[in-house]
């Protein structure tokens, strides 16, 4: 039996044309087709402004494709509204630089989408907000607006946001980790936790989707590779096949010195 | 996208016409900015059938993150503006209200100062004021905030949590401030026809406050109630529209907030006066 027919893909671009968040008039990918299976590891690489950030908006389903079509759980994007919100709610969504709600406290950001979706109790919310601060490692910070905290803590924090609904799906937009090799270390042992089924998420495997302009710390022979190039996605299979040593993307990112 | 094409056609136009000789550059520049005009009525219109549609569908989502942010927008752009419109209150009864008093008794005319300050008072400069100064103080405020979280990409942060920013960030807006106009004007009217009063007891005008109150509420009609509470609740809501409307409606980036909330205080006054018009043109028809 054919792994489509077992694991149907719960992300899936067929022919997708891809246009800017900024400038939708400008297309950034073409004909991108592409199936995400549950328990899927994939590493999206390409340089900055190669359109990574639009291609994982595009997943998230917040844009619709030009052309092609993208189904999330079997939900065509272009048809999203309020009634597929619960399988919008399927797919967590980390961007680059955090994009933490100034106002609220690093707390009161993780709450949010449990106050806002579920019908919880505070003393519910307020005991998966701290299980998360202290898997994030971030409860010192639990009180602070995120004006007053490190890039990193921020980082952590959305990461926590977007974990707090317990997705089966997670992209992540350029997770760098931090300006430390303690700090990217710490992050890619996080993601790999997650997607071989964390307590947190009673121990099923997520789904994890990264894109990333440094190729050096997801190294692993199990995880999937694609990669972005003037305008086309191409999928590369896993760390050292041969389509992904002879990428040119590649080559460029794994000739930067190592962030690590 | 909207957005967009507008600036385009504004920058190009701009720089054509700025080459265009002298009466033509005039029709041109004049027409460019009708459509510009047009192109923003139609966008304001359609935000405010939107949010209008939110509020009725959404009223009873997530209570829990929503009440207290109505509850804080409503102390916004009420409770804390108590102090200021107090003060101003003060000032227009003895600045205005005193001084119409003591000229109408100079020429014993003081019957028909019930019906002076209903209109002055009550009709107009109560409610256009009010909603004056909450677009100044709370207007101003909310494009900015509105402005900078679009630029700092905190809308797309809601969408990715499936959160509805019109939901999230207008709703409360716009229920708070047409709250918060309406509480205002009735506060503002009730302390400026009372420090006119003062003025008038202390400038020895021979009229008691007896007679003073009486003869406003001898002037007062079923409609003047009606029409100011739904004056000012429309000043609110129009005003909360208009402000969240180019706050957050279009693509901003940090550098474009100031100028947007600019424009929005200005469109802002333009809408609270084409409303009163419709209200004067309900009160003489009446």
């Amino acid at each position: 039996m054919s792994e489509e027919v077992i694991h149907p893909a719960i992300l899936e671009m067929c022919g997708a044309t891809i246009a800017a968040l900024q400038d939708p008039s400008r297309l950034v990918l073409e004909n991108v087709h592409w199936s995400v299976r549950p328990g899927d590891f994939w590493v999206v690489a390409g340089p900055q402004y190669s359109g990574k950030s639009d291609l994982l908006l595009h997943a998230a389903g917040l844009m619709a494709p030009v052309d092609g079509t993208c189904h999330i759980f079997g939900c065509n994007t272009r048809e999203f509204d309020e009634t597929q919100l619960s399988e919008r709610l399927r797919v967590g969504f980390t961007f680059a630089d955090g994009r933490l709600f100034n106002q609220l406290t690093l707390a009161n950001n993780i709450a949010l989408p449990l106050r806002y979706h579920r019908e919880l109790t505070d003393a519910e919310i307020a005991r998966n907000v701290t299980t998360l601060l202290e898997l994030l490692e971030l409860t010192p910070f639990a009180n602070v607006t995120p004006g007053n905290v490190a890039a990193v803590w921020r980082q952590r924090a959305a990461l926590a946001r977007a974990l707090a609904l317990k997705p089966e799906l997670l992209l992540l937009d350029n997770p760098n980790g931090g300006p430390t090799a303690r700090h990217r270390q710490w992050l890619v042992n996080f993601l790999d936790q997650l997607w071989r089924g964390h307590d947190f998420l009673g121990r099923r495997p997520l789904t994890l989707v990264v894109a990333t302009d440094d190729l050096h710390p997801w190294q692993h022979p199990q995880r999937k590779f694609a990669a972005l190039h003037e305008g086309h996605f191409s999928v590369l299979g896993a760390w050292g096949a041969e389509d992904f040593v002879r990428h040119h993307a590649v080559k460029e990112l794994l000739a930067a010195p190592d962030g690590t | 996208m909207r957005g967009n094409l507008a600036k385009a056609f504004e920058r190009a136009n701009l720089q054509r016409f700025g080459h265009a000789p002298l009466p033509r550059s005039y029709t041109d520049y004049l027409g460019n900015q009708f459509f510009l005009l047009f192109l923003t009525v139609q966008g304001v219109a359609a935000f405010a059938m939107i949010t209008l549609g939110v509020i009725l569908k959404k009223s009873g989502v997530a209570r829990g993150v929503m009440r207290p942010r109505v509850r804080q927008e409503m102390r916004r752009a009420g409770a804390a503006l108590l102090p200021m419109f107090l003060f101003v209150a003060l000032a227009l009864g003895f600045l205005v209200i005193g001084q119409t008093v003591a000229a109408l008794a100079k020429v014993g005319a003081t019957g028909y100062l019930g019906s002076t300050m209903v209109i002055v008072v009550v009709r107009e400069l109560g409610p256009l004021l009010t909603a004056m100064l909450v677009l100044a103080r709370v207007g101003t405020a909310n494009v900015i905030e509105l402005g900078t979280a679009r630029a700092l990409g905190e809308v797309e942060a809601l969408e990715a949590l499936g959160i509805d920013p019109v939901h999230y960030l207008i709703l409360p807006r716009v229920i708070g401030m047409a709250l918060g106009v309406f509480a205002l004007a009735i506060y503002l009217i009730l302390g400026a026809l009372a420090s006119g009063c003062l003025f008038a007891f202390l400038a020895n005008v021979p009229l008691t406050p007896g007679d003073y109150f009486q003869q406003i509420a001898e002037s007062l009609t079923w409609l003047d109630f009606v029409l100011l509470a739904l004056k000012t609740l429309a000043f609110g809501f129009f005003i909360a529209i208009v402000t969240c409307y180019h706050g957050l409606a279009q693509p901003l980036r940090l550098e474009d907030v100031s100028r947007v909330a600019v424009r929005a205080v200005t469109q802002g006054i333009i809408v609270c006066v084409l409303i009163d018009a419709v209200f004067i043109v309900v009160y003489l028809a009446t």
